[in-house]
């Protein structure tokens, strides 16, 4: 019988470190962005695409930056949160608008609602990629220093803005 | 006439964007060598020059056009892992963070070969590979039938 235990022991093990694996989300990329300086933009809005947002336009509070696109089907799931938080947080949201076509976008943003206070068109994606964007819809949360504090990737869950998104906006003091 | 202008025209539309590699097979080529090490971040487990995601698409033009611009393989590098980690690299630097990844594999490489040891001077202890005894040749000669040498192996 005894001959068998460490076998066993050895399959329990292996067991149990595959099964955390799989738990785990591969993903879920760690981002190098979290505790660095927001990327330098300079983009249209989408409503108004002869005005532009750059990053010292946001400089000075803390905001939420969404990226979205009518291309999306996750971001749909996401989107009455969205709205939800739009209402209740005290900082505004904006979407940056990945690679998506501007009358899609606004078609989109008609049918649904729009909680953003303005959304960035980054039609070439440029942008997106300085923000380590990999898969849309991903969110993130930037102080008032311009540092970015969070990032989120995958579809904003109600769970996610009550634990994660409006206590750090609270700590951050807005 | 109106070929050559529209020849002209395209050219220089595809000139505004991103060059088609037929154009510059030597570049393409640099731009291949630096894409093979990356990792693509929407298909895991596919490089960015293997693959056809829209964002590997765009980080080739990126590859293409940092190069253009003399930037050094070293530098692009850089560039995608300052906004994608080092999850990027599919030959990741050794650091704290990812000694378990380097070490992982001969930490149970040397593992694997102690037990072996031990599993085998057990065996010895055991008492396997010693002579047989008078008693056991004699009960070998009987399962063997009477001709049968029992004291060398494998002979017939």
């Amino acid at each position: 019988m005894k001959r068998y235990l460490l076998p066993l022991a050895v399959v329990v093990a292996m067991v149990c470190l595959l099964g955390a694996g799989l738990r785990l989300n591969p993903r879920e990329v760690p981002s190098p962005l979290v505790g660095k300086p927001v990327p330098q933009f300079r983009l249209p809005t989408l409503a108004q695409p002869d005005t532009f947002i750059s990053t010292q336009d946001l400089r000075g509070k803390v905001w939420v930056l969404n990226v979205w696109a009518s291309w999306c089907t996750a971001c749909r799931v996401e989107h009455p949160v969205l709205l939800d938080l739009a209402k209740t947080a005290s900082v505004p949201l904006y979407g940056l608008n990945y690679k998506d076509n501007r009358a899609k976008a606004l078609v989109w943003l008609g049918n649904f609602g729009d909680p953003y206070r303005q959304s960035l068109s980054d039609t070439d994606g440029l942008v997106g990629i300085d923000f380590g964007v990999y898969g849309v819809p991903e969110t993130f949360v930037i102080d008032r220093e311009g540092v970015i504090r969070l990032k989120l990737t995958g579809p904003v869950t109600p769970e996610a803005v009550r634990d994660t998104i409006l206590p750090l906006i609270g700590k951050l003091g807005a | 006439m109106s070929v050559a202008l529209f020849m002209a025209g395209a050219a220089a539309a595809q000139d505004k964007q991103a060059q088609p590699m037929a154009q510059d097979p030597a570049l393409e080529a640099r731009v291949m060598v630096i894409a093979e090490e990356l990792r693509c971040l929407v298909c895991q487990n596919e490089t960015i020059a293997a693959s056809h995601a829209d964002l590997a698409v765009d980080l080739r033009n990126q590859i293409r056009v940092k190069l253009r611009q003399g930037q050094s393989p070293g530098q692009i590098r850089d560039f995608m892992v300052q906004r994608y980690g080092d999850f990027v690299l599919y030959n990741p630097p050794l650091k704290p963070a990812t000694v378990l990844l380097w070490a992982g594999p001969f930490v149970l490489l040397v593992l694997a070969a102690l037990a072996m040891g031990a599993a085998i001077r057990a065996r010895r202890r055991a008492g396997a590979g010693q002579p047989l005894s008078a008693e056991e040749r004699l009960r070998a000669r009987q399962l063997l039938g009477q001709d049968a040498p029992v004291h060398r192996k494998a002979a017939r």
